[in-house]
Parts: structure tokens; sequence; C-alpha cells
């Protein structure tokens, strides 16, 4: 059937017609971005699609933190890693727990527990915020660390909580059985039945909630301040403040703190989507 | 009244509630416990506090005396019906292109969800320079290709707010439309062949075949949209910063504007404000998941 009929063309043609505004729609802000990273000053405000003599010079500035906006470029970097790595590690632990409890060992009022969690998502972020600095600044943690870690574990768990108890009520309820005949303790049932069989599920999850973490910026501005503690994305809206900010670097540091989300976005993507979307259907 | 109290020595003696518990629910609880810690200690606690804080008429008063809080009341209606049901409109269109079985729309969909995977802020300062009127690309082609000075288009209240309407649609359109791709794709192919040999038209196909099967999960997704775009704090506040003269506040950015200024009661009233819009979206999204 190598017959092509116009019929065909015609289809090919409409696609073509939606999915080139789409495509176009989609990377304008990211080429824009990318492109003044790699312009020289001039061309970049000069409002060239293409800069005459593209350069990594930006990104030399930056790295070695020539500029006084980006003094604390390499402090804060690490505060957003390891900021969004313990949020990772903490939610995992957090959610992990209470799934195999509400799931497994069934545990009385575990399904109230999971849909007061759920609640949280109901408060809508911004106005959870607001409460939430003045708690942090009640528990003494406001310019600590700690502080944005507990916050993101907030946001991360019940979701966390909610995907992981799916994909354990789907493991077969005879595994449990056969390994308490074994004689095995809920622990060991914990550590040697259920972790290993969770495996793409908690890279699923661990992978949300670093990036939740990495991409937050309200409750990074709100609970962080000092420049050596806050993380990327805080220092960046910093940039705003000025009059004469040199948009070239700025955007230069955008693009750096945009690429590690996007790699592990795309190098996860197999475990993301199935994760994300399993319970949409049901509802 | 002494005597009442102590008169009950035949009451049967209790057992202490542990041993009421097998092994297994202790384990359970204990694994449970790190979770309610949190729960109550960044949840229930700031949100009971947070109303608390509310609780004076004289904070209402004073809002209701702003001029810049109806304005951000009017704002996020604008936001939530015209920009969600645009939102969702679109997503609910490009999911049905974008299951489409191409080689090249298998590719086009995996740039498609760039904008949801990069964090926001880089992407919004870069929509945001490039508006910029006098050294933004976008006046930089006005004039060369109509010798006119283009749009002042940040400083424009009502650009201003459709711009920041487009980002935040910019960045949620990826994450809804695969959400409403996976509904498409959970309708069984045969209902479509059926619809195919009776003869129906492409729209027939939607009206009587995906759309009875997709209503329940649009008008979730559509309600769930909502409530977390009452929360869109990035999408203005990062582009607009509320500006021109504080006329594209929504609720969020008016709450954290109001901390920043140090008026904590006017922060949580604002916000307390909001609860008559966000109460039946609640309401309507639990008796949704309940069933």
């Amino acid at each position: 059937m190598k017959d092509i009929s116009l019929r065909d063309v015609g289809n090919e043609a409409k696609l073509l017609l939606i999915g080139i505004p789409v495509l176009v729609w989609t990377l304008l802000p990211i080429y824009h971005l990318v492109l003044f990273a790699i312009s020289p000053k001039q061309d970049a405000f000069a409002g060239k699609l293409w800069p005459d003599h593209p350069t990594l010079h930006n990104f030399g500035i930056v790295f070695r933190q020539q500029h006084y906006f980006l003094r604390d470029f390499w402090a804060q970097f690490w505060n957003s890693t390891v900021i969004a790595l313990a949020v990772g590690a903490l939610t995992l632990f957090i959610a992990t727990c209470a799934a195999f409890a509400i799931s497994r060992l069934r545990v009385p009022g575990g399904r109230t527990v999971m849909n007061l969690a759920l609640f949280t998502y109901f408060i809508p972020a911004a106005f959870l915020a607001v409460p939430m600095y003045r708690t942090m600044g009640n528990y003494g943690l406001l310019n600590n660390h700690w502080s944005l870690i507990l916050a993101m574990v907030t946001i991360a768990s019940p979701y966390a909580i909610w995907v992981l108890k799916q994909a354990s009520d789907k493991l077969p309820v005879e595994l449990d059985e056969a390994a308490i005949m074994d004689g095995a303790t809920p622990m060991q049932l914990f550590r040697l039945v259920y972790l290993p069989l969770m495996l793409p599920s908690l890279v699923a999850i661990g992978t949300y909630a670093v990036l939740l973490a990495w991409n937050e910026y309200l409750y990074a501005f709100l609970l962080l301040s000092k420049d050596t503690e806050i993380t990327l994305p805080v220092a960046l809206g910093n940039f705003l403040a000025a009059d004469d900010s040199p948009w070239e670097l700025l955007m230069t540091t955008g693009l750096i703190y945009a690429l590690p989300p996007a790699a592990m976005y795309y190098a996860f993507r197999r475990y993301m989507v199935g994760g994300l979307t399993a319970g949409a259907v049901k509802s | 009244m002494t005597a009442i109290t102590l008169s009950s020595p035949e009451a049967t003696p209790r057992r202490p509630w542990t041993s009421r518990l097998t092994t297994t629910q202790v384990w359970g609880l204990a694994l449970l416990a790190p979770y309610i810690l949190v729960f109550a200690a960044f949840v229930v606690y700031p949100v009971s506090y947070g109303l608390w804080l509310a609780r004076h008429p004289a904070s209402y008063v004073a809002l209701y005396n702003d001029p810049i809080f109806a304005r951000a009341a009017v704002n996020t209606l604008i936001f939530l019906i015209v920009g969600i049901n645009l939102k969702m409109l679109i997503a609910l269109a490009l999911s049905g292109f974008f299951i489409q079985q191409r080689a090249w729309i298998r590719w086009l969909s995996v740039l498609f969800i760039l904008p949801w995977a990069v964090p926001s802020i880089p992407t919004i300062l870069s929509v945001r320079f490039m508006f910029n009127p006098e050294w933004g690309v976008v006046n930089h082609l006005i004039f060369r290709l109509t010798g006119e000075d283009g749009p002042n288009w940040l400083n424009d209240p009502a650009i201003a707010l459709t711009m920041a309407i487009g980002m935040h649609i910019w960045k949620s359109l990826p994450f809804w439309t695969l959400i409403l791709m996976t509904g498409r794709l959970a309708i069984p192919q045969d209902q479509f062949e059926a619809a195919e040999v009776d003869g129906a038209s492409g729209w027939q196909k939607f009206r009587f075949v995906t759309w009875p099967a997709m209503r329940t999960l649009y008008l979730t997704c559509t309600l769930l949209s909502m409530i977390w775009t009452l929360g869109d704090f990035n999408s203005v506040y990062l582009l607009t910063g509320g500006g021109p003269a504080d006329l594209t506040h929504v609720l969020a950015t008016l709450g954290i504007r109001y901390l920043r200024l140090d008026q904590l009661d006017l922060s949580m009233a604002a916000i307390v404000c909001a609860l008559p819009l966000v109460l039946p979206l609640v309401y309507f999204m639990m008796k949704r998941l309940s069933r």
C-alpha cells in the first residue's frame, strides 16, 4: 500500500497545522533563554534572533562568580542540591513507611490519615505559605535549611503516600502471608519483600520529590533570606530587584539552574509518567 | 459532688491500651507516626494558627477599604474562570492531537512536556525580558516590521494580566494534556470502530464516544486545576510583580504582599476571604472522589 491518497496528505497537513504552532509556543521562551545565555550583552539587547558571535563567555562568568550578583553562586547551587536531596530522602522515608502501614499492615484509621493527607492539596499552596512562614518562625526555624526541607516534605508527602499506596495495593497479599508463615516480622516483611518490589514506584516518587524541592520558589523565598543560605531560584528572583540587572547573566544562571531537573525528568520519564497518571483514569 | 466522682469502683478494670493491639498494628502505627507528626506540625497547626490570626473583624474592614483587594479578587476570578477553562479546553483538544499514531507526534510530545519539566523562574524571566518595551525582542521585531513602537506590554494592566494567564497556561498545559491523554487512551478502541461502521463524523465520535467517557475526568481536572491555580504565585509575581500600580495582583500574591509589609492579619484575612471560593470547589471535589 504505497498509494498515498490526497486525503492522507490533507490529514497530515491538518496535523502539522496544529503541531507547528504547538512546537513554537512550547519552545519560544526556552529558546529565548538559551539565546541570551550564548549572546554577548550587546547582541542580546539588540533583539537579535541569533547572535553574530555565539559565545560561552557568560557561563565562564557565572562559574567563576565574577559578578556582584553571582558571588555566592556555588554556595546557592550547593544549597539547592542539598535541600532537594534531603527532601527526596525524607519524603521517601515518610511516605514508604506510611504507605506500607496503610496498605499492607492495614493499620486502623490508615485510610482516614491518607484522606486527611490529600486534604493538604485542597489548600492552595500560596495560602498555606503565609501561616507556614509564621509557624516556622514560632518553631525557630526561619533562615534554616530545615524549614524549607520540612515545608517541602509536607507538600510532597501526601501525593507520595497516595501513589505508593496505589502501587502497593497491587502487590499480591499471598506474598505477605507466605513471609509471615515463614516467621517474618513486619520489619523483615518491609525490608525483604516490600521494598524490592516497590523499587520502580520509589524511583518515581524520589524523582518527583527532588524535582519539587529543586523547582520551588515561593517557600524558599519566604523561609530563607541570607545570601549564602538561599537556593538558586531565590537568587534569580533577587536579581530582579536591581534596576541594572545583568540580564544575560541572569538568563545564563537560569539555564544552568533549569538543566539538572530537565535532565533528571527525561532520565526517569519512563517511571514518572506511569506513576503520575496511574490514578488519573480511576477518578 | 466528690461522692459521685469517687463512686465507681464496680467499673471493670481496663487493660492497658497497648495490649488491645496486635504487634502488627503497633508496627503500623509506629510507621505511620512520622507522617502524622509532619501533618500535625506543618498542616494542622499552621492552618489553625492562620485562622486564629484572621479572627479580628477590623482586618476585614481594612481589607474592604483597600482598593487593591477588590481588584485582586476580580483578577483572581478572571484568572480562574477565563484562564482555567481556556487551558482545559486547549488541553482536551491537544490530548486528541497527541494520541495520533505518528512518529513525529511522539517526538513532539516529548518536547511538549518541557515547560512542565523545567523550573518556572528562568522561563518566566525569559518571557518577561522578551516583552521588555525597550530592549525586548518582541518590540524590536514590531519596530522592524511596522516602523511603529510596540505596546508597553507589562505596564498595561489588562495586557499584563492576560500575559500572566498565558504564562500559567504555558507552564501547566502539558501536565493536564498528559492526564487527559491517559483518559482518552483508556477508552476501548472498539467503540470508535463501531461508531466508524455507523458512519459517525469526527465530531459525532467525540460527542457520543469520547466526551461521555471523559466527562468525569475532565470536570475533576478542571476543579483541581482551579484549586491549584488559586495558589499560583509565580506566574503573576515573577512576571508582573503585581504591577503596574498593584493592578494585577491575585489573592495569592496579595497575601504575600501583606506578609512582606508585616500586615499578617490582613494577609490571613485576604486568604479567609478566598474561602468562599475554595470551599465549594473542595466540596464538589470530595463528592467526586468519594463516589
